[in-house]
């Protein structure tokens, strides 16, 4: 008998793009949360509705996870090219399952200790149900073959299905326990890589980026939004729109992205919070009006989910590639903010935060995720969406009733110190308010007088100065005065992170993590200081040139010692950064997965010069 | 009303003679008749020399950019439902690069009022041609005569299912004002194509290429009906000889976007974001939690 491990393995589900891998995998994600075990997990497609290879990577742990990670343990493979694409991705000692016989080459997998077995289960969905419930077979052997007990998953089917008719949770069921016992028989209790729920089943929630992201919006007043769907944006206003109507939030699907933003633009200008979610191709189309809202001080809040670029690049893919783009888009000067939350509870917060930063800036705010962050799926404590914690700020805005009578003497853009105009709202006293996408006047009329221009100018500048004060401070995760220090932004803090916990445990160097959260106007004073003292600082973005290095360098004049870029459209992992970092992979994991492999030969490691 | 309150004390820079005069004059006449105050209206632009006709007015205003007055109204109308909103451009920024929203915007059936200063010319940048140029007609970027056929707005409309349909001519500032009233009366998204000679620039269609040609539909047959389809389109196809002005179609009844929206009914964007600043309450959140468990 093997040493067991318990709580701490992946598990993958490949198949075509319509076999249902997706939604049974979120389903299984369900039943094994819901036992009080922390996931992580991924899913990973195509830009294709049938046909081609997806998967779904379910981690699972007794401990948070904050990434993915390679190898996995179990793969079930519903068709043959799952197990040629993630042969190298394996644990030793690990299973992979096929649901009937597949002419697949076994030599290399039993070579490395891996068992393969095909069971019937094409044969068990069809018997008790029908070939669509196959994943449900498959994933009722997985819970055999790892221990995890079936009444769990039964629980979940029956929601699911018994939505639509009691007769089909009935065959689910039915499906699932004759698979369940067949695999019962074949594996026992053999398997190294165990599942068993916690004593205590602790109550927490499955969420990803985006839903974080709507949910904090929603609480931060936002009562309109517009989008034009573009993954992976388009689930922001997919869960905004699908909101009981009592909330009262109006959501536009419109005609482009320029219209997106531009009706965005218009209900912010009456007053309600508005947002606009899109991906970088969307982005694009909206950048006039980005500089619209920044030249009318129309707060307006932006949410790019970047994927691979350029163009339509990798459409289902992650990649950090827009930073700089964002920073600088639209033509002449603005000021903007731009700000990217690194987990989930960040995404909450930015979700409420970017509203207050419009309103008290009266800017465009661009709140920067990716397919990784906005899609990957990950256990949460109930208490890490605190809807209490909240605040709604809407800065110096007139109410309604304080510009009554003063028609002729309200400004909208008044010359002040910190840049700020009190904002009143139109229709909402007799004060009526002018704006112009030209230069103009504290009136809001027209003018290219030069010193107003000037004065003009200085004002809306001003705002950058004075929001810099507000922004995040670098955040630094890990002991200090580490050997190493890792920069980043974003979604790659996650695999950051487990990297340096895993580096540390280790012993030998240790490691921390250095992340922005607020990358534009950026805390330059605080990012050079927090640089400075490190001791070798290795820059991790999902990207080619290294964009936040080069902020980083424009901002501060520091140089990055070294820099690890991927721009493969698939997330880094903890062992990748490891393995990149010419750091031993962690325990267990010797056999070197292919994309570690890969990241070697493919991958330069550039210095910044 | 005095139509005077609309007056801004801006500069105006339109050339002498230029049809947006008229078209200025109409809209302050037709607020004037209907009694809306200037913070009632919201006059939402977009790049042009007409789109400078918010600047001349004391309303809410607001000059967009080039191309996108219409989904700039569309938010501010769903958000703000109680504000009477118009949107004014020029016929390159409405029908050429605000082409699709105008599209979209027929069938969306938003409740907004759409004057479009129609020179068939761009004024602004000095004298191109225009999505409604006819052929032919000679430019700087068409030195041998444009070379696709003009665009026929009000077919368009038509096509795309607007509900009000009109055309004016900014020699008739009074027929325009009518326009304007029974637009803005009209539940849903109203057209107002205006016959708009740039004196500086459009050597071709002058006042008196108009003049001897547009007739008034009203005047012309008693008995036209403008709820009718058919005699819309019929007329809407009307123009090398003769050029109708007047309501071509205006069909009542159809509810617009935002009486369809649910979460209009009980209250705006607007109003539930202004109850949220006085009191956030959280725990109205709450029970979401509970779909992701
Ligand atoms: C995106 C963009 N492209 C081009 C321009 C330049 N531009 C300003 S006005 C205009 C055309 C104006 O024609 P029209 O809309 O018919 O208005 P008019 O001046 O005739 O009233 C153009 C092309 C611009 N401001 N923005
Ligand atoms: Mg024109």
């Amino acid at each position: 008998m093997t040493e067991k491990t318990v709580n701490d393995l992946s598990i993958m589900i490949g198949g075509d793009a319509g076999q249902g891998v997706e939604s049974s995998g979120a389903g299984f994600c369900l039943a094994l949360a819901r036992t009080g075990l922390q996931l992580f997990a991924l899913q990973d497609y195509r830009s294709q509705i049938c046909g081609g290879h997806n998967f779904y990577e379910i981690r699972i742990s007794d401990r948070p996870l904050y990434s993915h990670r390679e190898p996995i343990h179990v793969l079930i493979a519903l068709t043959p090219e799952s197990v040629a694409l993630h042969l190298d991705s394996i644990a030793p000692g690990g299973a992979v399952i096929l649901p009937e016989k597949f002419e697949i080459d076994e030599a290399p997998l039993k070579e490395r200790g891996i068992s393969v077995d095909s069971l019937p289960l094409m044969k068990i969905a069809e018997e008790h149900g029908n070939r669509l419930m196959l994943n449900t077979a498959a994933l009722a052997a997985t819970a055999a073959l790892t221990g995890f007990p079936l009444e769990y998953m039964e629980q979940v089917i029956r929601e699911n299905f018994g939505k639509k008719s009691a007769e089909l949770a009935d065959t689910n069921v039915a499906v699932a326990r004759a698979a369940h016992e067949l695999a019962m028989e074949r594996f026992g209790e053999d398997f190294p890589f165990r599942i068993e729920p916690p004593k205590k089943a602790t109550k927490r929630m499955l969420m990803n980026g985006n839903e974080a992201i709507a949910l904090g919006a929603l609480a931060g007043g936002c009562r309109f939004v517009s989008a034009y769907p573009m993954t992976p944006g388009t689930s922001i206003i997919e869960f905004l729109s699908a909101l009981p109507h009592e909330y009262g939030v109006v959501a536009k699907h419109a005609e482009d992205e320029i219209a997106a933003v531009c009706m965005a633009l218009g209900a912010s200008f009456t007053g309600a919070r508005a947002m606009t979610p899109t991906s970088g191709g969307g982005f694009s189309l909206m950048v006039e009006a980005v500089g619209l809202a920044g030249m009318t001080e129309v707060p307006l809040v932006l949410v790019d989910a970047q994927r691979g670029g350029p163009s339509t690049g990798l459409p289902t893919r992650t990649e950090q590639s827009d930073l700089l783009f964002t920073i600088h888009a639209s033509q002449g000067e603005f000021p903007r903010i731009v700000t990217a939350p690194t987990t989930i509870e960040e995404c909450f917060e930015a979700g409420w935060r970017a509203f207050n930063l419009a309103d008290k800036y009266q800017c465009p705010v661009i709140i920067m995720t990716d397919t990784f962050l906005a899609s990957s799926l990950r256990t949460l404590e109930m208490d890490a969406i605190d809807f209490g914690r909240v605040v709604i700020d809407r800065g110096a805005t007139v109410k309604s009733t304080d510009v009554d009578g003063e028609s002729n003497g309200y400004l909208r853009f008044r010359f002040s110190d910190d840049g700020i105009s009190p904002r009143a709202l139109p229709g909402r006293g007799t004060a009526t308010i002018t704006a112009a996408s030209d230069e103009h006047d504290e009136t809001g009329h027209i003018t290219e007088d030069s010193d107003n221009r000037v004065r003009m100018m200085n004002k809306r500048m001003q705002k950058l100065e004075t929001a810099r004060a507000e922004m995040k401070s670098p955040i630094l995760y890990g002991p200090k005065d580490a050997d190493l220090t890792l920069v980043c932004w974003g979604s790659t803090f996650g695999a950051c992170r487990e990297a340096v916990d895993e580096i540390n445990a280790e012993g030998g160097s240790s490691a921390n993590v250095l992340r922005i959260i607020d990358l534009w106007p950026m805390r330059e004073e605080e990012v050079r200081e927090a640089l400075e003292s490190c001791k070798r600082r290795v820059l991790v973005e999902q990207n080619y040139t290294a964009q936040l290095g080069k902020l980083i360098r424009m901002t501060t004049g520091i140089e990055m010692d070294d820099t690890l870029t991927k721009f493969d459209g698939r997330p880094f992992s903890p062992p990748e950064i490891k393995q990149r970092l010419g750091l031993e992979a962690g325990s267990g994991n010797e056999v070197g997965p292919k994309d570690l492999q890969r990241a070697d030969q493919e991958y330069v490691v550039r210095r910044l010069r | 009303m005095d139509p005077r309150i609309y007056n801004a004390p801006t500069k105006n820079t339109w050339c002498a003679g230029c049809g947006d005069f008229a078209i200025l004059r109409a809209l302050k006449l037709a607020l004037a008749e209907q009694v809306i105050a200037p913070h009632e209206v919201l006059v939402v632009s977009g790049i042009g020399c007409g789109s400078k006709l918010p600047d001349y007015m004391n309303v809410n205003g607001f000059m967009t950019i080039h191309g996108r007055p219409l989904p700039v109204a569309t938010g501010a109308a769903l958000a703000n439902p109680e504000l009477k909103v118009v949107v004014v451009n020029g016929d390159g920024d409405s029908y050429g690069i605000g082409g699709n929203h105008f599209l979209h915007t027929c069938r969306r059936n938003p409740n907004i009022t759409h004057i479009v200063e129609n020179n068939q010319v761009y004024g602004l940048t000095k004298g191109q041609y225009s999505p409604t140029s006819d052929k032919g007609y000679v430019t700087t970027t068409s030195p041998d005569g444009s070379m696709e056929m003009a665009l026929n707005p009000l077919a368009v409309a038509l096509a795309a299912g607007s509900t009000f349909v009109a055309r004016g001519f900014a020699g008739d500032p009074k027929q325009m004002a009518q326009l304007i009233v029974a637009g803005m009366q009209h539940n849903g998204y109203a057209l107002i194509d205006v016959l708009q000679p740039c004196v500086t620039f459009n050597r071709v269609n002058t006042y008196d290429w108009y003049r001897s040609r547009i007739y008034k539909l009203d005047e012309m047959d008693e008995t036209y009906d403008p709820s009718s389809s058919e005699a819309a389109w019929e007329k809407a196809h009307e123009w090398e000889e003769r050029i109708p002005t007047g309501i071509l179609y205006n069909r009542e009844g159809i509810p617009t976007y935002e009486d369809q929206v649910i979460q209009l009914r009980d209250n705006s964007p607007l109003k539930g974001t202004l109850s949220l600043w006085d009191d956030p309450r959280p725990e109205q959140y709450e029970s979401l939690k509970e779909q992701f468990v």
